[in-house]
C-alpha cells in the first residue's frame, strides 16, 4: 500500500517517483572511475560539468575572494587543469568538487602572491593561514570544498553573478560573453561560434570585462532594492541580446546560433527562479518561450523565411507555448501591470493561440501595442501597432497611423516606414503612390533578400491591374 | 538543444529495498533532485509509474501475444519513470543522470536521445498526422 500513496505523490509532483533512497553527501574528490582510455571522455565531462555547475562554482569563489575577476581567473584554470588530468587520470568521482577545490588553491596563490605586492592583500594572506578568506574554514579544509557550499546563500551567490555579469560599467558584447561564460558554462569556443567570431576575441572580451570590473571596483553582490530595477533591466537585456542573436539565424547550418536562442531560454528559466517576485523576468522568459514556440515553422526547406501569415501553425511547439503562457500568468499575477517584455510576450500569445492570420484577435493586439507605447515608446512600436489597425480595423485607420508617425519625423530614413506605407496604399488600390513607397523602402533596405522582395512587390504594381 | 529521456529501471530486489526506506526522505531527496532540475532550467517532463503489480506485459514472443499480469517474477527489469531534460549535450545529460537520488541492486537509470521532427521524412502523411496530435494533446 506504500507504493499507493508514493503514486499519488507522484501524480501531485508530475515528478517520477520510484527507484530508491536520499542521495549521498558530496564527497570529497578522488580519481578514479572515470576511464582514461578515451581522451574524450575526460574532455566532455569537463565540459558537461562546467555547464550545469559554472554559476555556482563561479558564484562561490566569488564570494570566497570578494570578487568575480579572481573567481573566473581561478574558475579557468581549474578547467584548464582538468582538461589535462581528467582525459589522463579518469574523471573523479565528485568532478564539481574537484574544480571548486582546485579553484580555491588557485585563488589562494593568488592572494599569497599579492600579499607579496600590496598590502592590503597581506591581511587576506594571513586569513588564509588559518584557513580562508572569508569561509573561516581551517588549513586541513583547503581542500574540502564543501566549505564553500552555504545552502543559504548558493542562490544569492548565483544571482550576484548574473548582476554583475551583467554590470552597465561593461560594453554590450563584455556583458553577453561574460554571462554566457560564467552563467552559461559554455566554453569559449562555443561562444566564438554562436558570435561567428575567433575564439581569441572572446576571450579579449572577458579579459576586458574582468579588468572594467576590477577598476571600477564592483563588488560582488545583488545590488540594493533601490538599484535593483535599473539593474534588472540590464540582465533582461543581456538575456533578450543573446535570445535575439540566437533567434536572427536562420536554420540549416547555422544550428549553433539556433541554440544560443535556447541557450538564453534557458538563462531566463534560471533568472525567473532565482527572482520569483520580479514580474518581467517572468515576462521576458514568456516572450522567450511564446516567440521560440514558432521557431520550426518560421524557415523553408532552403532556409527561406516563412512570414507569420504564410506559417504552418501545425510545426509550432505547443509545449513552449504552454510553458511561455504559464510565465506570462505568473507576471499577469504579480499585479503590478505588465512592463515592456510581458507585454510583448501577451502580443506573442495572441498569435501563438490563434488558429490563422484572420482568427486572430487583431484588436486586442492594438490594445497591448497602444499599452506597449506607453510603458516604452518607440516609433518601431507604433509601426506595429499601425500593421496590427490594419488586420483589426482596416488600411484606412491604419493608414492615418502611419501618416501622424512620419510627420513627427520618427523612422526618417528608414525603410519600415515606406514599406508599410506602401502595402497599406496597395490594399487601398492606391497603384502609383504605393510602387513609389515600395521602391523607396527596397532603396533603404539593407537587407538583401527582403530587398528583392519589395522591389518584386513595386514591380508588380507597375503593371496595369486586372 | 537535443532532449534526453532519463528512464528509471530497477529490479524486484532494488524495489523491496525501496519500500524499506522512509517515504518522507524519499519525497525530500527526489524533490531536491527535481528542484536542482527545474533551477537549471533543464526540466521539461517527468512521470512516475505505480507498482508493477498493478501492470501487466505483453509479450509478443510467440505468434499469439501471452500477456502475464504484474510482478512479473522473474523479469529481469522494471520500467520505473522517466524525465525529459532539454540539454547541451549527452555528457550533460549523464552528468544531470547521477546525480539521481537513486541507489540500490540493479536500479539504472538510461539515457536516451529523443527523436525530434528531423529524424523523420517530413513529408510522410503519418508524421503530418502526428504534428496536428501533438498539437491537440500539448506535447512536443
Amino acid at each position: 500500500m506504500a507504493q499507493g500513496a508514493r503514486d499519488r505523490v507522484s501524480a501531485r509532483h508530475g515528478v517520477p517517483d520510484g527507484g530508491s533512497p536520499a542521495p549521498a553527501p558530496a564527497p570529497a574528490p578522488a580519481p578514479g572511475d572515470g576511464s582514461p582510455e578515451d581522451p574524450d571522455v575526460g574532455r566532455r565531462a569537463v565540459e558537461a560539468t562546467w555547464r550545469i555547475e559554472s554559476a555556482r562554482i563561479v558564484g562561490a569563489l566569488a564570494r570566497y575572494t570578494g570578487e568575480l575577476a579572481l573567481a573566473e581567473d581561478v574558475a579557468s584554470e581549474a578547467v584548464a587543469e582538468a582538461l589535462v588530468s581528467w582525459p589522463r587520470d579518469g574523471v573523479p568521482r565528485d568532478p564539481t568538487a574537484w574544480l571548486l577545490a582546485t579553484g580555491r588553491r588557485r585563488a589562494i596563490d593568488a592572494f599569497r602572491r599579492r600579499a607579496g605586492r600590496d598590502v592590503r592583500y597581506a591581511a587576506f594572506a594571513r586569513d588564509l593561514g588559518e584557513g580562508g578568506a572569508h569561509a573561516g574554514a581551517t588549513p586541513s579544509d583547503v581542500d574540502e570544498p564543501d566549505l564553500l557550499w552555504d545552502p543559504d546563500r548558493i542562490d544569492d551567490d548565483r544571482l550576484a553573478l548574473i548582476f554583475t555579469s551583467c554590470h552597465p560599467v561593461l560594453s554590450k558584447e563584455a556583458r553577453v560573453a561574460l554571462t554566457l561564460r560564467v552563467v552559461g558554462g559554455l566554453t569559449s569556443e562555443e561562444i566564438a561560434r554562436a558570435f561567428l567570431v575567433p575564439t581569441p576575441t572572446v576571450q579579449a572580451r572577458i579579459t576586458r570585462a574582468k579588468k572594467q570590473l576590477g577598476a571600477a571596483r564592483v563588488p560582488f553582490e545583488v545590488p540594493a532594492a533601490s538599484e535593483r530595477p535599473a539593474r534588472l533591466g540590464s540582465v533582461l537585456n543581456v538575456l533578450y541580446v543573446i535570445f535575439s542573436e540566437g533567434s536572427s539565424a536562420s536554420g540549416g547550418g547555422d544550428w549553433i546560433r539556433t541554440d544560443l536562442a535556447r541557450e538564453a531560454i534557458r538563462l531566463a528559466r534560471v533568472l525567473s527562479r532565482l527572482m520569483p517576485e520580479e514580474p518581467e523576468a517572468a515576462g521576458l522568459l514568456a516572450l522567450l518561450e511564446l516567440t521560440a514556440a514558432r521557431f520550426p515553422a518560421r524557415t523553408g526547406p532552403d532556409g527561406e523565411p516563412i512570414l507569420l501569415a504564410d506559417q504552418d501553425r501545425r510545426r509550432w511547439d505547443a509545449s513552449a507555448i504552454r510553458r511561455g503562457r504559464a510565465a506570462l500568468a505568473r507576471a499577469e499575477a504579480a499585479g503590478r501591470g505588465l512592463g515592456p517584455y510581458a507585454l510583448q510576450a501577451a502580443i506573442a500569445e495572441q498569435h501563438d493561440v490563434a488558429a490563422s492570420v484572420d482568427a486572430t484577435d487583431w484588436a486586442r493586439i492594438v490594445r497591448l501595442y497602444e499599452a506597449l507605447g506607453r510603458v516604452a515608446p518607440s516609433p518601431v512600436v507604433d509601426l506595429n501597432r499601425a500593421v496590427a489597425v490594419s488586420m483589426a480595423s482596416g488600411p484606412q485607420a491604419a493608414l492615418e497611423v502611419v501618416d501622424s508617425l512620419a510627420g513627427s519625423g520618427a523612422l526618417a530614413g528608414s525603410y519600415l516606414l515606406p514599406s508599410v506605407r506602401g502595402e497599406l496604399l496597395s490594399r487601398l488600390g492606391r497603384r502609383a503612390e504605393a510602387r513609389a513607397e515600395l521602391e523607396l523602402a527596397a532603396q533603404r533596405c539593407g537587407n538583401e533578400r527582403e530587398r528583392g522582395v519589395l522591389g518584386a512587390k513595386a514591380a508588380a504594381l507597375a503593371e496595369p491591374s486586372g | 538543444m537535443p532532449k534526453y529521456m532519463l528512464i528509471m529501471r530497477g529490479t524486484d530486489e532494488g524495489q523491496a529495498d525501496y519500500e524499506e526506506m522512509d517515504f518522507t526522505e524519499v519525497i525530500a531527496a527526489m524533490g531536491r533532485y527535481n528542484e536542482s532540475l527545474m533551477d537549471a532550467g533543464v526540466l521539461t517532463a517527468g512521470e512516475g509509474l505505480s507498482d508493477a503489480s498493478e501492470g501487466a506485459v505483453v509479450d509478443f514472443s510467440t505468434d499469439t501475444p501471452v500477456v502475464t499480469d504484474g510482478p512479473y517474477g522473474e523479469t529481469k527489469e522494471l520500467f520505473n519513470g522517466f524525465w525529459i531534460l532539454d540539454v547541451a549535450s549527452r555528457e550533460e545529460a549523464v552528468e544531470w543522470a547521477k546525480r539521481a537520488p537513486l541507489s540500490g541492486p540493479g536500479t539504472k537509470l538510461e539515457v536516451r536521445r529523443i527523436n525530434g521532427v528531423e529524424d523523420f521524412p517530413a513529408d510522410n502523411e503519418w508524421i503530418q498526422k502526428e504534428k496536428e496530435w501533438r498539437k491537440e494533446l500539448g506535447t512536443e
